[in-house]
């Protein structure tokens, strides 16, 4: 209420980014948690075990491998908990076939993936962005799914809360990317009042149970989620199914299925696309940057303005659905595009896409996990 | 109608279109049946049950029965129910996996479930077989034994599911074959009203994928198979090895009744938030 002024309750902590994952989490709600040990994500495990049991109803459990992680979290989640787990690149890997069930049977959960450098075991503690794609398409099979992405430790906090409100909202798994720099960073944030906070939570049926449909068609393409045992009793299944969520294979109720969980995310494109620009306004040249490349990139701006070069930022947390409308503007505005990024050029590969030859798009690449430093983006950048 | 087919009728969805797909002399349905009475004798409501269920035939028992159910991802059916349990356990979570489910690609979650004596009720439908894909080997298809993948005979030899997840520390184990419904009936509900981590082992025959490429000419032949050679596990300890591989024990291998994971996570929660 505007009349009553009450006094902000914000707190200054000095955290990791994967500490701030945890604060951000357990603002949005989050009282589950199923782990398994990884560099560089087990700080958020850690955490979790030591916080989640002093809440009224929380539970962290550590489970026998990274597939039982994400089952257990996906169990969680259908029995009415904001759960998560979080990992990095094996362990990854070996979540992709539960992140296609979550998908398809619309379960909502988050899942934080702290990038390392691979392949396979690759540089346990080296950072790097190699798996954009993979957090994308991973999972076999056509699929819908929100990938955010932080490059800083306050911007840990802030996608979390995001990622959960995303995933509740649109009843989707949510994968938030940090890289092995952001997540190892420790700096001063700021932990926002609760009250300041937009949180929401699922959508609960408020028709009696023998009216409910689970899998039902409306307007936003999202149906009411009962957890299990609240006396709406329904099937779920990784069958492709009908709205009464029974396996199907009849070509026109298949068709129409696979074509809302498409529609639920598309339709709300712009309120999951969130981009920062930064003096995008009159810039000639501009870096698409995201995770803590960003935050060098933020740097080699501000040198490159200095020296007088009307340079830009175009930051992307929300790494699919594509932030395409954002990145287009930048495409018809600068003459060059500089995509830097700790990979072979995964997110380069889309800016090309929907470039349709309006600008030219340059690309650094490193892939020996070291970051890339604002110095050698600045240099390329000139180089336009 | 019969009485026993009214009380199982009320226990159908009847929004499902059936039928099901279920082999003529499959042993599926009577393993469900078993489950039906042993949930109406125990009194629990429909609301408060959550089946959750793997891959392959055993996989499809729980969309014809009105409880909450969950049909997830090959062999990690026990981590789903992990989930559903810690997250609610007022919840009764009932899982049934098949042998495959259980002890191929899921043995993993089966020995950790075990060991941390979670309060589940496990249904493993055991047919020595990948029935669905049409007749493969499993972890438990007997040694010497025919499928598609073992042309000229299994060579490894099999899991003992009862005996692992005994190993394992599971409060309950006990095992039973289709033809001993009563049996089947009361381990069943034991194994719902025990605290901790409960298992049934089930040996049901699947005559399509199994039976036919192993000299048993009818559903029946595997039936009487099945009647003749289940030995009581007390008698069966006595029996010499060369007997004691042609027969298949039955009856309850352990029986404990510990607190389960759930509850004693329940406890510790308390302890700390007494304690700051």
């Amino acid at each position: 209420m505007a009349t009553k002024n009450k006094k902000k309750k914000e707190k200054e902590i000095f955290a990791l980014g994967n500490e701030a994952v945890v604060e951000g989490a357990l603002l949005a709600g989050c009282n589950f948690y199923a782990g398994y040990p990884i560099t560089p994500s087990t700080e958020i495990a850690e955490e979790m075990a030591r916080r989640l049991p002093l809440l009224e109803e929380g539970v962290f459990i550590q489970m026998e491998d990274e597939i039982a992680s994400l089952g257990s979290v996906i169990g969680a989640s259908l029995a009415g908990r904001k759960a998560m787990t979080a990992t990095s690149g094996p362990g990854f890997s070996l979540m992709q076939e539960h992140i296609g069930y979550a998908c398809i049977t619309e379960t909502p959960l988050v899942l934080v993936n702290v990038m390392r450098a691979g392949p396979s075991t690759g540089m346990p503690t080296s950072p790097a962005q190699g798996d954009v794609q993979q957090a994308r398409w991973g999972t076999h099979g056509d699929h819908p799914i929100i990938v955010l992405s932080a490059g800083d430790v306050q911007e840990c906090l802030e996608m979390t809360v995001t990622a959960f409100n995303f995933s509740e909202k649109y009843r989707t798994p949510v994968i938030l990317l940090l890289d092995e720099v952001t997540a190892h960073t420790r700096e001063k944030i700021t932990i926002p009042d609760p009250s300041d906070l937009y949180i929401y939570s699922r959508l609960l049926p408020s028709m009696p149970p023998e009216w409910y449909l689970p899998f039902e068609d409306n307007m936003r393409g999202v149906s009411a989620m009962p957890p299990l045992g609240s006396g709406y009793r329904y099937h779920v299944t990784g069958l492709t199914h009908d709205d009464h969520g029974y396996p199907t294979s009849k070509p026109r109720e298949v068709e129409s299925f696979i074509n809302r969980i498409f529609r639920k995310i598309d339709q709300f494109f712009y309120d999951i696309q969130i981009v920062e620009e930064i003096y995008c306004q009159d810039a000639t040249s501009c870096i698409i940057a995201y995770g803590s490349v960003g935050r060098s990139a933020e740097l080699a701006v501000q040198m490159a303005r200095d020296q007088g070069e009307k340079a830009g930022l175009l930051k992307l947390k929300t790494l699919f659905p594509f932030p395409r409308p954002a990145v287009e503007k930048m495409l018809r505005q600068c003459a060059s595009v500089l995509v830097p990024e700790m990979n072979m050029g995964q997110i380069s590969r889309e800016v090309k896409r929907v470039n349709s030859g309006q600008s030219k798009v340059n690309t650094l690449n490193r892939i020996d996990g070291q970051i890339i430093t604002p110095a050698e983006i600045l240099k390329k950048l000139l180089k336009g | 109608m019969a009485k026993v087919t009214q009380l199982i009728h009320n226990y159908l969805r009847h929004t499902k279109k059936f039928p099901h797909v279920f082999c003529p002399g499959c042993g599926h349905g009577i393993v469900l049946g078993s489950l039906i009475r042993s949930v109406h004798a125990q009194g629990l409501s429909k609301d408060e049950i959550v089946l959750v269920a793997g891959i392959g035939c055993s996989g499809r028992i729980p969309v014809y029965v009105d409880f909450n159910t969950v049909h997830t991802t090959h062999g990690r059916a026990l981590t789903f129910a992990t989930g559903i349990k810690m997250a609610n356990p007022e919840l009764k979570v009932i899982v049934v996996m098949g042998d495959g489910d259980a002890m191929s690609i899921g043995g993993n979650h089966l020995i950790h479930a075990a060991r941390r004596n979670i309060g589940l009720t496990t249904l493993v439908l055991n047919n020595h077989i990948y029935g669905m894909t049409g007749g493969q080997s499993s972890s438990t298809t007997p040694f010497g034994c025919y499928s598609t993948t073992t042309p000229f005979g299994q060579m490894e030899k099999e899991f003992d599911i009862s005996e692992i997840t005994k190993a394992c520390g599971a409060n309950f184990v006990a095992r039973a074959t289709v033809m001993q419904a009563n049996l089947m009936d009361r381990l069943i509900s034991t194994a719902l009203t025990n605290p901790g981590f409960n298992m049934v082992e089930v040996i049901t025959p699947c005559h399509t994928q199994f039976g036919r490429k192993n000299k048993y000419k009818t559903t029946v032949d595997m039936y009487k198979w099945l009647k003749k050679n289940a030995v009581p596990i007390e008698k069966y300890r006595d029996l010499s090895p060369e007997k004691q591989r042609d027969a298949v024990s039955t009856g309850v291998f352990t029986h404990n009744d510990c607190a389960g994971l759930e509850q004693k996570y329940i406890q510790m929660r308390q302890r700390i938030r007494g304690e700051i």
